[in-house]
């Protein structure tokens, strides 16, 4: 487990460093010269290097990156040219609306699933089951700006109940204000994620259900509830933790749109405003934080999956892909939307083509 | 497996309706896109099936229109995603083991980017133009048929049969084109209907955002993102093109599910 952890944790630093690299080069890779963002149209030639100066646009693009990235290892994300402002403490003001309403809608995402994810595989051949699980499909059909859309109209502008958008200035100061505002995007959110966690859980619970060791546990005298505390839970719990991490991932996001449905001062809004403002550093920021906390949360899942999961444990061999297709892993784990094993690959995450 | 074929009729008709829908666009409008002579907001009629957005122009030209686009933004992200994918993924399965591993750790930071973000990004700066969202959705998509790819190719290549025809002579191309691609092609596709779903999804979302182009030739997350602060006037604007999106999506994720089915016979009679 041990040699796991460090295996694993320098994947994740390899990983970031990687991400790094990438995403410097992505954005020196698109039209427009950082410098356009600090000057009006009329500007001359030596305002135009003074400014490329000012910025570093001048230096070799190695040395932009070796500036960049020890600023980065100094948690130093730059200054905005916008408004002049460092770019972490930014974020960081972003981030008290965009963590509270990612995890609050992952949380009620998971409340809301597993349950119902057990019923509707429990149940399968009942009608309710079959409804469960067919309102799950739908679930992940639906746009996630759509229900945003959906509930502000009916909650906020018919029925006044909540307010449509915003968030208090003075942010947590008033608990209660800044719950009501973070309400609606929450139940937003949630939604959607609770229909694709939902047909996770009823997968697992199904295979588990159907597995021998179940049967032979029944067999041995054991009740039903008994069978599923004692082996069904754990067993089932494996795929569902591992694709948690993902839709971790996929909740953030969520967040970012939902953010612009109710106006929420967050970190997709200060995405969306520096991106038509061509600021740089800013985007760069929320797109390195964004980043980093996607693949320190796979890491985590990947992390918890072991401890849970004794098999995976005692593997320790890197069995990174393909071959046998990891100890214990069933075939056919997880349902339709990865369609493979993918969740069985150590290092998963994989928000892939963003649902939102 | 009489199921199954339902589920997969269903998805094909619901598909179907849009497919029909975006032929349809291209031969016949009920108005021009961006004609404004329906007065503002104007609520269903037999001139207007759908009603008028707020500058007056016909909804349902403009849904049809996003039709068009959605299945566009679909297809052609899918082809980047699919092509570039397949190639990686299987270039990646045959290499040496060191290049395996260094290609397969690109591939998790790539799968690890918040690609609606990254989208965001790259439309933004090149211009909120459909080509450069589908592009960068199916760059984006590639990394994860990628790594698809090279999971199924490497549990075939260590199949016996494998080294049987390694060992008789066939070079790579052979063993690509006999053995690893009709082996893997059945959940190669099912994938690939389920991002061209999530595809439809992101740019849907994109263009909410305000990222994609505008009306007249909109698709449907711009018509949705027009319509939301006249909602309670003209509630058709804000609600169809969510409907249309879930119909399609819908109908390609159960197409995806009939055709998985269909092609893996092991499948067959699971719940």
């Amino acid at each position: 487990m041990v040699s796991y952890l460090i295996r694993r944790f320098a994947f994740l630093v390899v990983t970031l460093v990687l991400a790094s690299i990438v995403l410097f080069v992505l954005l020196r890779l698109l039209p427009g010269d950082p410098a356009n963002a600090l000057l009006s149209v009329g500007a001359t030639k030596e305002q135009i290097a003074s400014a490329r100066a000012d910025v570093g646009a001048d230096l070799p693009v190695i040395e932009q990156f070796v500036r960049w990235f020890s600023q980065l290892a100094r948690f130093d994300l730059g200054t905005s040219y916008i408004s002049g402002l460092p770019v972490g403490p930014e974020i960081a003001q972003r981030l008290v609306v965009t963590v509270p309403l990612t995890l609050l809608a992952f949380v009620l995402a998971v409340i809301i699933a597993v349950p119902v994810g057990f019923v509707a595989a429990y149940k399968s051949h009942r009608w309710y089951g079959v409804a469960l699980s067919a309102v799950s499909q739908l679930g992940i059909a639906v746009p996630v700006f759509w229900i945003g859309v959906l509930l502000v109209t009916f909650f906020a502008l018919r029925l006044q109940l909540l307010p449509a958008g915003g968030f208090p200035q003075d942010d947590w100061q008033d608990p209660a204000a800044a719950l009501r505002s973070l309400a609606l995007p929450v139940i937003t959110v949630a939604i959607v994620m609770a229909a694709s966690v939902t047909r996770y859980v009823r997968s697992a619970v199904l295979d588990v259900l159907g597995s021998d060791y179940l049967r032979s546990s029944r067999a041995l005298g054991a009740s039903f509830a008994e069978a599923m505390w004692r082996h069904g839970l754990r067993n089932a719990s494996v795929p569902v933790i591992s694709i948690l991490g993902i839709e971790l991932a996929t909740t953030f996001l969520g967040a970012v749109v939902v953010e612009s449905v109710f106006a929420l001062p967050g970190l997709g809004s200060m995405l969306l405003t520096s991106i038509a403002q061509h600021d740089y550093p800013d985007i760069q920021g929320v797109l390195f934080v964004s980043t980093f906390a996607v693949l320190i949360v796979g890491f985590l899942a990947d992390t918890a999956q072991r401890l849970v999961d004794p098999r995976l444990r005692a593997s320790v061999s890197g069995n990174r892909g393909g071959g046998s297709g990891g100890g214990g892993r069933r075939r056919g784990v997880g349902p339709a939307s990865t369609a493979v094993p993918v969740a069985a690959l150590p290092g998963t995450t994989d928000p892939g083509v963003v649902r939102s | 497996m009489r199921r199954r074929s339902i589920t997969l009729a269903i998805g094909a008709v619901l598909v179907g309706i849009i497919l029909a829908t975006a032929v349809v666009s291209f031969f016949w409008l009920p108005y021009p896109p961006s004609d404004i002579g329906g007065g503002r907001l104007a609520p269903p009629s037999a001139a207007h099936l759908a009603g008028t957005d707020k500058l007056g122009r016909d909804l349902l030209t403009q849904l049809m229109i996003g039709a068009r686009i959605a299945l566009q933004v679909g297809a052609g992200s899918v082809a980047i995603g699919g092509v570039l994918g397949i190639a990686l993924g299987l270039a990646t399965a045959f290499a040496q083991r060191w290049l395996d591993d260094g290609l397969s750790a690109v591939l998790d930071v790539l799968i690890a980017f918040p690609t609606l973000l990254v989208a965001m990004l790259v439309v933004a700066a090149s211009g909120a133009s459909l080509g450069s969202a589908i592009l960068a959705i199916g760059l984006a998509m590639s990394a994860v048929v990628a790594r698809l790819t090279r999971i199924l190719a490497k549990r075939v290549l260590s199949l016996d049969y494998i080294t049987a025809a390694r060992v008789s002579g066939t070079r790579w191309p052979g063993l690509i084109l006999q053995h690893v691609l009709p082996n893997i092609w059945p959940t190669v596709v099912v994938n690939l209907a389920l991002q061209f779903g999530l595809a439809v999804l992101a740019e849907a979302s994109l263009s909410y955002l305000g990222l994609g182009s505008p009306p007249p030739n909109a698709s449907w997350g711009s018509i949705l993102q027009e319509a939301q602060g006249t909602v309670l006037v003209a509630p058709i604007g804000a609600v169809a093109p969510g409907v249309l999106l879930v119909v399609l999506v819908i109908g390609v994720n159960l197409v995806a599910d009939g055709l998985r089915d269909v092609g893996d016979p092991t499948r067959r009679g699971r719940a």
